[in-house]
Formats: structure tokens, C-alpha cells, sequence
């Protein structure tokens, strides 16, 4: 059957997984990680049911404030190699689609958690949102050089939320955690910015390695490296975490230390370099976030 | 990924049918879970 001509103009609506996309899933894998491994450590236990729907909040927060990310940057993502196949540079969605279903997102989110599990929690999901997608992506993003050291809180907040979800009170361990996040958040960003840096600097972005020069931000990324080493044994300092948890620390945080002062006291050998220090750098960054709060939920399951 | 066919081509409403369907049943699929949880938590908190 042909179809009329006034039907065919009609635009393609976006696929269902484009809106799976918006929510970038791979980051928000850390983030439920992060966020169950905070409620698991905690020193009580919370009904299974909403310990889920904390976690499932969580994890929907993060969602809704990374298509608040992507609604912002769409400009910025269509110029990068890293970014453009993305919904919204692509072409694929409408910028209203995907501020709307930001927003819807992000408050469904903190509503459920308010109703379901308590507006400690849900109060603290709030604000690491407003942080992400205002603090971070509007304001400190496309303005400063130190954009991801003060946004990094933003990724710190999962287990801080998760903590709070199963015992309704903020404590020092849960603030530990989400310092360890926070100081864990610029070396593991900087090695990225340094073999991607010529994206950052094509579309206007104050990434450390495009104003300051890659010297500087080598040594900064040691520098973290040797804070986070020692702020990553305080919970087995403060009796937070056992034994178990003090090793594991300790032998993680020193392979990071090491990988990071390969990178730190290195040159780029030419525009050749395949940078492979800082790439192994970055992906030996997630795995020890993901073994680090492993081995504190092994610590306390253990005990 | 939606791959973006000739307007003019026959598959297109095709196409913009088959995408609006798969929308449909994912919005669905989500709006029951949530009935579902919303359902679990209202137990959970009974007995909590």
C-alpha cells in the first residue's frame, strides 16, 4: 500500500535503546557497584525489597543525571571521536527527548527513594544529581581545569547513598568512602584525558592536559596516587574494615601507585607514542575501584 | 542504534511502526515492573 506523502514526512521516533544509551550503562555499572558495596559494608542489615529499590534508585538517579549530561554536551559530543556516535549528536533523538526523560529520571528516582526507603537517602541521591548534571556538567566542566577534581564528588556519592539507605544516618566510614572516591576520581580521569586530550582540546574543554600541559598533569596524577594510597587504609585505621580489607588496600593501592608513577615521571617519546602507561593506568583504575570495595564487603562478610 | 532510512523509501512507515511498537512494549514491560516493586515494597515495609 503506498503511503501519503504527509505520513512519510513524519520523523523516525528514537529507539528504545537510545534511551538505554542516554543512561550510559558502563559508567552506571561502577555506580550500582559502588553504591551496593556502601550498603553491604554498613554495620546493619535492610530488607532485601529495599535494599533493591535503594540500589535500583540509585542506579536511575545516575541514569537521569547522565542524560541531563548528554542533553547539555550534545554540541560538545558531536565533535569528539569518543562521543559523536552518541543519541543526540547522531541525530537519533530530539534535545527535549532527552532532557525530558533526564528529568523524569532523576525524579522518579529520588521520590522512590524518599517513600520507599528515606529522605536521608533520597535527599543525598538529590544532590549528587544537581551536582553531576549543575555543578559539574554546566558550571565547573567548561570553565575550569579542576572540573573533575570538584565533580568527581559526584561519582563519590553512591556508596555514601547506599551506606545511608540501610542505616539512615551519615557516619565517618561512609564519608571515608566517598573521600576515597573523590581522591580516586582525578588520576583515574587525567590518564583518560591524556590519550584523548586532542578531543578535548578540539571541542574547548579546560581538560588539565590541554591548559596546563601534560608535564603538570603527570605529576598531579602521581600526586593523587600517593594521597589515595593511605586515605584508602583509614577504614582499616578507624576499624571500618578488617584485615582483609587492610591487604587488600595495600597491595591494590600500591600496583595503582605504581602505574601511576610510570605515568607520572614519563614523556610522551612522540606524536606516536601509543600511550600504553596511561591506558593501562586507566583501566587498572576501574578494576581497582571494583576489587578495592569488593574486598570491603568480603572484609565485613568474612568477619 | 535506529539506522535512519530514505523517507521516501516503502520501508520507512514500516520502520517508524516497528520503533513506536518496540517503545511501546519496553514503557510497558518498565510500568509493570514498577507495579510489581511498588507492590513488594509495600509488603517489605509491613513487616519492616
Amino acid at each position: 500500500m503506498t503511503q501519503p506523502a504527509a505520513a512519510q514526512s513524519l520523523p523516525l521516533p528514537a529507539d528504545w535503546r537510545d534511551f538505554f544509551a542516554l543512561t550510559k550503562p558502563r559508567v552506571m555499572t561502577l555506580v550500582i557497584f559502588t553504591g551496593l558495596c556502601g550498603m553491604l559494608a554498613a554495620p546493619t542489615s535492610i530488607h532485601p525489597v529495599l535494599a533493591f529499590t535503594a540500589i535500583l534508585c540509585i542506579a536511575i538517579g545516575a541514569g537521569g543525571a547522565a542524560a541531563l549530561n548528554q542533553w547539555w554536551e550534545a554540541d560538545l559530543d558531536a565533535g569528539m571521536r569518543r562521543t559523536k556516535a552518541r543519541p543526540l549528536p547522531a541525530g537519533r533523538m530530539e534535545r527535549t527527548s532527552a532532557r525530558d526523560f533526564g528529568v523524569g529520571l532523576s525524579a522518579a528516582a529520588v521520590l522512590i527513594m524518599g517513600l520507599a526507603v528515606g529522605w536521608l537517602a533520597s535527599a543525598l541521591l538529590l544532590l549528587s544529581i544537581l551536582y553531576y548534571a549543575v555543578v559539574y556538567t554546566i558550571w565547573l566542566k567548561p570553565r575550569t581545569p579542576q572540573n573533575i577534581v570538584i565533580g568527581g564528588g559526584a561519582g563519590a556519592f553512591p556508596p555514601l547513598i547506599g551506606w545511608v539507605a540501610a542505616t539512615g544516618h551519615v557516619t565517618l566510614m561512609p564519608i571515608v568512602l566517598f573521600a576515597m572516591i573523590f581522591m580516586w576520581t582525578p588520576p583515574h580521569f587525567w590518564a583518560l584525558a591524556l590519550f584523548v586530550q586532542s578531543d578535548y582540546a578540539k571541542v574547548g574543554i579546560p581538560m588539565l592536559p590541554v591548559v596546563a600541559g601534560e608535564a603538570a598533569t603527570r605529576r598531579q596524577i602521581l600526586i593523587y596516587a600517593v594521597l589515595l594510597l593511605p586515605l584508602s587504609l583509614v577504614p582499616w585505621w578507624i576499624g571500618g574494615a578488617g584485615l582483609v580489607y587492610g591487604v587488600a588496600a595495600a597491595v591494590l593501592g600500591g600496583v595503582f601507585l605504581a602505574l601511576s608513577a610510570r605515568v607520572g615521571l614519563r614523556q610522551r617519546s612522540g606524536p606516536d607514542d601509543a600511550m600504553r602507561p596511561e591506558k593501562q593506568l586507566f583501566a587498572w583504575s576501574i578494576l581497582y575501584l571494583f576489587a578495592l570495595f569488593g574486598a570491603l564487603v568480603a572484609d565485613r562478610w568474612l568477619a | 542504534m535506529t539506522d535512519l532510512p530514505d523517507p521516501d523509501s516503502p520501508d520507512y512507515m514500516a520502520q517508524r511502526k516497528r520503533v513506536i511498537r518496540q517503545r511501546n512494549v519496553a514503557t510497558a514491560l518498565v510500568l509493570g515492573f514498577f507495579v510489581i516493586l511498588f507492590f513488594a515494597i509495600t509488603i517489605a515495609k509491613m513487616h519492616h
